[in-house]
Order: structure tokens, then C-alpha cells, then sequence
């Protein structure tokens, strides 16, 4: 009785969340809706990330690479190719979705440190690319002009409240695939994954294949968050896939709170906003995040959403307080 | 040929560098379990240490130690003052996290944007000439030092009760501890050690390399590839793997430029694929 108690009062937040963010478009400024956009890009990328540290076990720092590979490869297409807006999502959907599909060879069997630092040499592959290979990417120069999507005349997205509509839809269309996603009993199985894999193994699931799959699916989401932000931004450059970018989707899911959907996203609402706010005021952005990262770890280590909220209680199993850093391969 | 010749001793010397940096790092792990993220800003620290010391005092040598006793001093506070906090593992590599991003933007604050640049000391300029092959002093000099260091952290992890010690707690920690082994004081010293390094590499490589803001993040992944290729917590692994790694980049970045981190990435891919835990680590 209380789950589904707890499952309704989850439904009508969202219903209600969801209502306010399409009314949010008729309220606020335009300056302030490019940030709630922002925010709902990042979003994106932080709960796909989760789907990676919070739900499988599997910290990974190199998560905007599929982000940055998607974004470039709209980029690329849009203004090099004269691509159209579906031929351009189509390519980055794809091919962010294949290069995770190789990454997840590599990657798929390790766990822990192991995991971590060959995520994050993956992701500096590509922000070689971005930064090297200057006769396709522009290199440090980035590139712009990337023209808004079009998906015919009667909407056009040269229109900032369209454009927020847009990325509104799709946000809460992958926060409901994600959701369902992860409830599935695959995605039961990756938190089994997380708590014990020789368990897991034992009881005859292929963790190898789950681990792998999972790690595809969150380099598809990211790359949808990277297709978003291309659009958003009409600019990319290689500073999209530095490793200080991968670590600040990292900084969404650990202050939000791994291992719980919404978390992320509220770690994404956060974070970009301080970085617009503060941005007022000091240049010193990457102190302040690198004090929030400590901070968060002494004083909230499981994120905002471990704290218990008028009984609306999300995350049930304290995640990342195991230790999944120790040991080697699997 | 000669250009396979000169760059592949290019190679040796980067490598020589990645030695310094990858060999605490791997150390590191072998003791505490941890990545320290941070260990690239020790790096950076260092060369941006040692140009402010050498400018004060004209002395390449007092520059090295200065800055690598000072990074050492940094390393040794983090893991005394919050690291040691976690019996956990995965808060104190956040927490590296953290402290990479305020070393990196601290360093802007006081050395500011500008690549700087060290001199070659007086004595180690020049090149020498072996047939048709000519190639800068200095280069050998890292190398050799990187020679000396692997041998005394052998000496020290096989001779001394230091480093008995130090294996001891490498492999197994409770056990370590139980035979009345101090291991806080061994990781926290480790940790110093590790800094020392990276420090001292910073100022060592900062002639060949530059100093600049960002080099940490550039050479961190490096690092990282290094321990990967060769196995955590072995430093027989953290110099065969700098070796590799150090020929395979700067004749990857010499041959096809554009591509450069790509060629890094195949070594990588190829050690992951035959040994899942680098070429000497174990399971």
C-alpha cells in the first residue's frame, strides 16, 4: 500500500512538474528560459550518466564524450553538408550511439578505478579529434552557425519559447524512457549489477552483456543531450568534451544524488545555474565547482535526494557508499 | 631512418616524463586503492613552482627540489586532512576530483594564461652528435634521471623496511595492519612520494613541455594509459608502460598529427583486449 502510495504521489509530481515547465514558457524572460533550457539539455545528459553510476554501478569520467561526438557530428553535417534537421539528428543519434558500442568493448569489463580511468582516456580520444583532426572538427577554433532545427514553416524554432517546447518534449520523453528503462527487469538487473555482480553471476545473468548494454544505452541518451545542445548553442568547440565538461555532468549526479532519476536533474538545475549567476560576478568557475565537489562529498555524500523530503522518499538503497573502487576486472 | 632514431629517443624522453608522473600514480594505487585525479595539477604545480623558484634564485637544481618538496607538502596535507577521512574509496577520488579543478583555476589566479617557459640550464644545452644523428643534451639528462629514479624506487621498495612495508600493505592491507603496520602514516607518506614526482617531473619536463595551464589535463590521460598498459601498483608495469606509451604518442603526433590521440588509443585497446589488468598487474 505505501508503494503505490509512494508511486502516485511520484505520478502527480511529475504531472505537475511537467505542467509547470510548460507554463513556465509564458512566464518567464527570455534569458531566463534559455537557462531552463540549459538546464533541461543537461539534464538529459546527467540522468543518462546516472543510468551509468547510480544504477549499474559504473562511475564514468568521460561521459560527454558521446555528448561531444554527437554535437560535432550535427555541427559537421548542418553546416559543412547542408544536411537537413532529421538527416542531422539521425547521423549524431547513430554514430554517438556506435562509437559507445565500440567504447563499451573496452570498458565493459572492468569495474571501479579500472572503469573510471579508461573512460576517461576514451574521452580524451575524442577531444583529440575535436582539438587535432582541424580539417573536419575546425580544431580549437570550434565550429558555428549551426542553424536552428527546421521542422517546417509553421514552427519555427528561430523562436526561443518554440525552441524550449522542443527540448521540453524531448526531455520528458527520454526522462520517461529512462524511467521505464530502468524499471524494466533489465534495469532491475543492473542494479543487481551494482550491489553484487558475482551474485548476479551466479544466479546465471550475463553481467558482461548488461554492463555492456547498459553503458550503450547511457552513450545514447548523452548523445541525444549533445544533439540538443549543438542546436541550443549554434557553436561547438573542443571545450564541449574536456575533461572538466565530463567531470561537471559527474558534479549533476553525485550533488543530486545517484541512483535516483531525478536527482541528476536536480543537480543539472543547480549547477547551471550557479554557473549563470555566478558568471556575473567571477571568472573563477572551476573553484567553485571544485569546492561544491568537496563539499558535497564531507556534508551530503548521497545527494540532495537521500534527504528525505516530506516522505516522498527516492532513493531506497544508498548507492556509491559501497566500495566500488576496490579490485581490478570482473 | 634517422628520423625513426631521433623520435623514437623523443619518445624515451616523453616517456621518462610519464615515468615520473605514472609511478606515483600507480604507487598510490597500490597502497590506497585510489586514482588520485588530482596528480596531473601536481604536474603543473611543480613546473609552475619551479619557474617561480628559478627565477628567484637562478638555480635549476634548487627549483626542482624546491618545488617538488612543496608539491609533496600539498599531497601529504590533502590525504592527512580529508582524504584519510574515508574508509571508502570512491569519496577520496571525488574528492581528487575537486581538488584538480581548484588547482587548475588557482594556478590561473597566480601565474596567469600565458604559457611560460624554463630555460635549459647552461650545462645541458647543446646537442651532441653521434654519426648523422644529432640530439639535444638535455633529453638524454631525462631520460637518465628517469633511469636513477626507477632504480632507487626499486632500491627503496626491495632494500629498505620502508618499502618491506609498503609491499606488505600493497598486499593486504588488513593483514598489514594487523602485524602492527602503520598504514595511514605508509599511504599518507606514499601520497607525498607520488606528489614528490609529479612535481619534480613538472619542473624537469617543464624545458621540453612548457608550463602552462591545462598541460594537467593533457597529461593526466597519459598517465593514466601508462597504469592502464602496464598494471596498477607495478612499477615494473609504470616504466614499460611509459616507455610504450611515450614512443607510441610522440611517434603517433610525429606521423599522422591530426589523429594523434587515436594511435594512443590502439596500444591501449590491444593490452585491454589480451590482459584486462595492464601487462604486470594482477588480478
Amino acid at each position: 500500500m505505501a508503494r503505490a502510495a509512494n508511486f502516485k504521489n511520484k505520478a502527480l509530481l511529475f504531472i505537475g512538474v511537467s505542467v509547470l515547465l510548460v507554463l513556465a514558457a509564458q512566464v518567464l524572460s527570455t534569458y531566463w528560459l534559455s537557462i531552463l533550457t540549459l538546464v533541461l539539455i543537461f539534464g538529459i545528459l546527467a540522468m543518462s550518466l546516472d543510468i551509468l553510476m547510480g544504477y549499474t554501478g559504473l562511475p564514468s569520467f568521460g561521459h560527454s564524450a558521446f555528448f561531444g561526438v554527437a554535437a560535432y557530428t550535427v555541427a559537421i553535417l548542418s553546416t559543412r553538408y547542408g544536411v537537413g534537421f532529421w538527416g542531422c539528428v539521425g547521423g549524431a543519434f547513430l554514430l554517438s550511439t556506435a562509437v559507445a558500442a565500440i567504447f563499451g568493448l573496452l570498458v565493459a569489463h572492468t569495474k571501479g578505478v579500472y572503469f573510471l580511468m579508461i573512460t576517461l582516456a576514451l574521452s580524451m580520444v575524442v577531444w583529440g579529434l575535436a582539438f587535432r583532426w582541424v580539417g573536419m572538427t575546425s580544431g580549437d577554433n570550434g565550429i558555428s552557425g549551426i542553424p536552428r532545427p527546421d521542422l517546417g514553416e509553421a514552427v519555427s524554432m528561430g523562436d526561443d519559447v518554440n525552441f524550449y517546447y522542443f527540448v521540453l518534449a524531448v526531455y520528458i520523453a527520454v526522462f520517461l524512457l529512462i524511467y521505464l528503462f530502468l524499471r524494466s527487469p533489465f534495469g532491475q538487473s543492473l542494479k543487481g549489477i551494482r550491489e553484487s555482480e558475482s551474485r548476479m553471476k551466479n544466479l546465471g545473468y550475463n553481467t558482461w552483456l548488461h554492463k555492456y548494454l547498459s553503458y550503450v544505452v547511457a552513450g545514447m541518451f548523452s548523445g541525444i543531450s549533445g544533439i540538443l545542445w549543438a542546436y541550443y548553442n549554434g557553436f561547438v568547440s573542443p571545450s564541449d568534451v574536456e575533461i572538466t565538461a565530463s567531470f561537471e555532468a559527474f558534479l549533476m549526479v553525485i550533488l543530486g544524488g545517484p541512483g535516483t532519476l531525478v536527482g541528476p536533474a536536480l543537480g543539472a538545475g543547480i549547477i547551471i545555474f550557479l554557473q549563470n549567476f555566478l558568471s556575473a560576478f567571477t571568472e573563477r568557475w572551476l573553484i567553485v565547482i571544485g569546492t561544491i565537489y568537496i563539499l558535497t562529498i564531507l556534508y551530503l555524500p548521497h545527494g540532495i535526494m537521500a534527504l528525505n523530503i516530506r516522505g516522498l522518499k527516492f532513493n531506497k538503497t544508498k548507492t556509491l557508499s559501497n566500495d566500488q573502487t576496490s579490485g581490478g576486472t570482473s | 631512418m634517422e628520423f625513426w632514431i631521433i623520435q623514437s629517443l623523443n619518445g624515451l624522453s616523453f616517456g621518462a616524463l610519464l615515468f615520473l608522473l605514472a609511478s606515483g600514480l600507480s604507487l598510490i594505487f597500490g597502497v590506497m586503492n585510489i586514482v588520485n585525479v588530482a596528480h596531473g595539477s601536481y604536474f603543473m604545480i611543480g613546473g609552475y613552482l619551479g619557474y617561480s623558484v628559478f627565477l628567484r634564485t637562478g638555480s635549476f637544481v634548487i627549483a626542482c627540489l624546491a618545488a617538488a618538496v612543496a608539491v609533496a607538502m600539498i599531497g601529504i596535507a590533502m590525504h592527512f586532512f580529508l582524504l584519510r577521512r574515508y574508509s571508502t574509496h570512491f569519496p577520496q577520488v571525488l574528492m581528487t576530483m575537486g581538488f584538480a579543478l581548484i588547482f587548475r583555476d588557482l594556478t590561473l589566479v597566480i601565474w596567469g594564461g600565458d604559457p611560460l617557459s624554463l630555460a635549459t640550464p647552461a650545462v645541458l644545452q647543446g646537442s651532441f652528435h653521434i654519426g648523422p644523428i644529432t640530439y639535444p643534451i638535455y633529453r638524454s639528462f631525462v631520460i637518465l634521471i628517469a633511469i636513477a629514479v626507477a632504480i632507487g624506487l626499486w632500491a627503496f621498495n626491495e632494500k629498505t623496511s620502508l618499502g618491506a612495508k609498503l609491499r606488505a600493505t600493497v598486499d593486504d592491507n588488513q593483514m598489514a595492519t594487523g602485524i602492527g603496520i602503520n598504514v595511514p602514516m605508509v599511504s599518507s607518506l606514499m601520497f607525498g612520494l607520488g606528489a614528490f614526482l609529479a612535481g619534480f617531473g613538472g619542473v624537469v619536463g617543464a624545458p621540453i613541455l612548457g608550463i602552462f595551464a591545462g598541460i594537467d589535463f593533457d597529461i593526466l590521460p597519459l598517465a593514466f594509459v601508462v597504469v592502464i598498459v602496464g598494471g596498477m601498483g607495478s612499477l615494473k608495469g609504470a616504466a614499460v608502460g611509459s616507455i610504450l606509451v611515450g614512443v607510441v604518442d610522440t611517434l603517433g603526433k610525429a606521423l599522422v598529427p591530426d589523429l594523434s590521440y587515436f594511435t594512443l588509443f590502439l596500444p591501449m585497446a590491444i593490452v585491454l583486449a589480451i590482459k584486462p589488468t595492464g601487462l604486470f598487474g594482477r588480478a
